[in-house]
């Protein structure tokens, strides 16, 4: 019997589908189902966080700031790669929620993938953290603060690398977040041109991608790492022309 | 809590699913998909035309014998979905290398569209043609 859960709102009943497995204690992978009485406001994160509370505490998910800005908790969502804390449950029009880890990465358990397949995509680019704010440019800046800076968009999730169909299937294939941030690393000067050309010029570089373009369709923070990936691809073909000044 | 068990995916499954199954995917995949099952059709009816081309090596008589069987209503309709794998992925292919060297990046939902309304279009007048002769 379904205990009141305190939240604030009419509730509708919504069965969960979660991807479980655990080395050696849920192995082969499986699903569980656990119903959740669910209120407009709440979000695929928190029916995960009371079915672990009321229901199954040893679920594992991996989550932190809870306002799309960290992308810890990335997971799929009725197939779909979404951050899981700001994913409403009733806005998803489905009496049954399927839940599941990233695709691509190696999974640890349950909803837990191993981000050092990502990180060994992503990092090698050097990308560095800040940029210029293109926000409030009329904004004045206080003394002794010359402009505004932010941190790049991408926020590391790696959405990007599960919804490629490319990389799921390729682990060399450098992937959508790798080769953004080559091309942002060579746009912002973190990089010259020859040690990029140098990572990316390869079948596991920009010539992997199949332009599927589900990276771009699946990021939350508007990198468009599909863009950048073609954008990238006309330097490299314009760096190879005869007449091009050497970059 | 009930549990549902999973069959454990083998690699040639895994591919299948990431290259085929449009569950949580978008148009960009619809595309990519599409390309990747007409070029896999094209490959195999490449390999088939040859070996119906080496009739040729038993005479006239076999050769007639075969395009009889051609220009039968299901021989012309098996020919009605080479042409549409024809027109798809040649007019897709135009657009993938086009947004593959950075043009018409953020349009490639709608350059889609395009070539499929242009394929369909061809289609039909080449299958009324056929038809007609």
């Amino acid at each position: 019997m379904m205990q009141d859960n305190g939240r604030p709102g009419p509730k509708t009943p919504v069965t969960f589908k979660i991807l479980r497995y655990k080395p050696g204690a849920i192995d082969p992978p499986r699903y569980d189902t656990f119903q959740v009485e669910a209120d407009p406001l709440m979000t695929v994160l928190d029916a995960l966080e009371e079915i672990r509370a009321a229901h199954d505490s040893t679920l594992a998910y991996r989550h932190s700031c809870h306002h799309a800005s960290c992308g810890t908790c990335a997971m799929k969502v009725n197939g779909r790669e979404v951050l899981a804390c700001v994913t409403k449950v009733l806005e998803q029009d489905s009496a049954e929620i399927v839940v599941e880890p990233l695709g691509t990465m190696p999974l640890v358990a349950d909803l837990v993938v191993d981000m050092g397949d990502f990180a060994r995509r992503y990092e090698p680019a050097g990308l560095s953290l800040l940029r210029p704010s293109e926000y409030l440019p009329q904004a004045q800046t206080p003394a002794g603060v010359a402009e505004y800076t932010r941190f790049e968009s991408c926020i590391e999730c790696g959405i990007c690398l599960s919804a490629c169909p490319v990389a799921n299937t390729n682990a060399n294939f450098i992937g959508p977040a790798g080769l953004a941030a080559w091309y942002r690393s060579w746009q912002k000067e973190d990089n010259p041109w020859a040690k990029v050309m140098a990572a990316v010029d390869s079948d596991c570089g920009v010539w992997g991608c199949h332009g599927a373009m589900e990276c771009t369709a699946a990021c939350p923070s508007q990198v468009a790492p599909g863009d950048l990936i073609m954008y990238l691809r006309r330097e490299v073909v314009k760096s190879k022309l005869p007449w091009q000044r050497a970059m | 809590m009930t549990p549902i068990p999973i069959q454990q995916d083998s690699r040639r499954r895994k591919a299948l699913r990431a290259w085929f199954n449009p569950r949580g995917r978008g148009l960009g995949f619809i595309a990519f998909a599409l390309h990747r099952i007409t070029g896999i059709g094209l490959t195999l009816y490449l390999l088939l035309h040859m070996v119906v081309l080496s009739i040729l090596l038993q005479g006239e008589d076999a050769w007639d014998r075969f395009v009889a069987v051609a220009k039968s209503p299901v021989m012309l309709l098996f020919d009605l979905i080479l042409i549409a794998g024809i027109l798809i992925h040649g007019l897709n292919g135009l657009r993938v290398s086009l947004v593959g060297l950075g043009f018409g990046v953020r349009q490639h939902k709608i350059l889609f569209w395009i070539v499929m309304l242009l394929s369909a279009l061809i289609f039909l007048y080449t299958g009324w043609l056929m038809m007609r002769a």
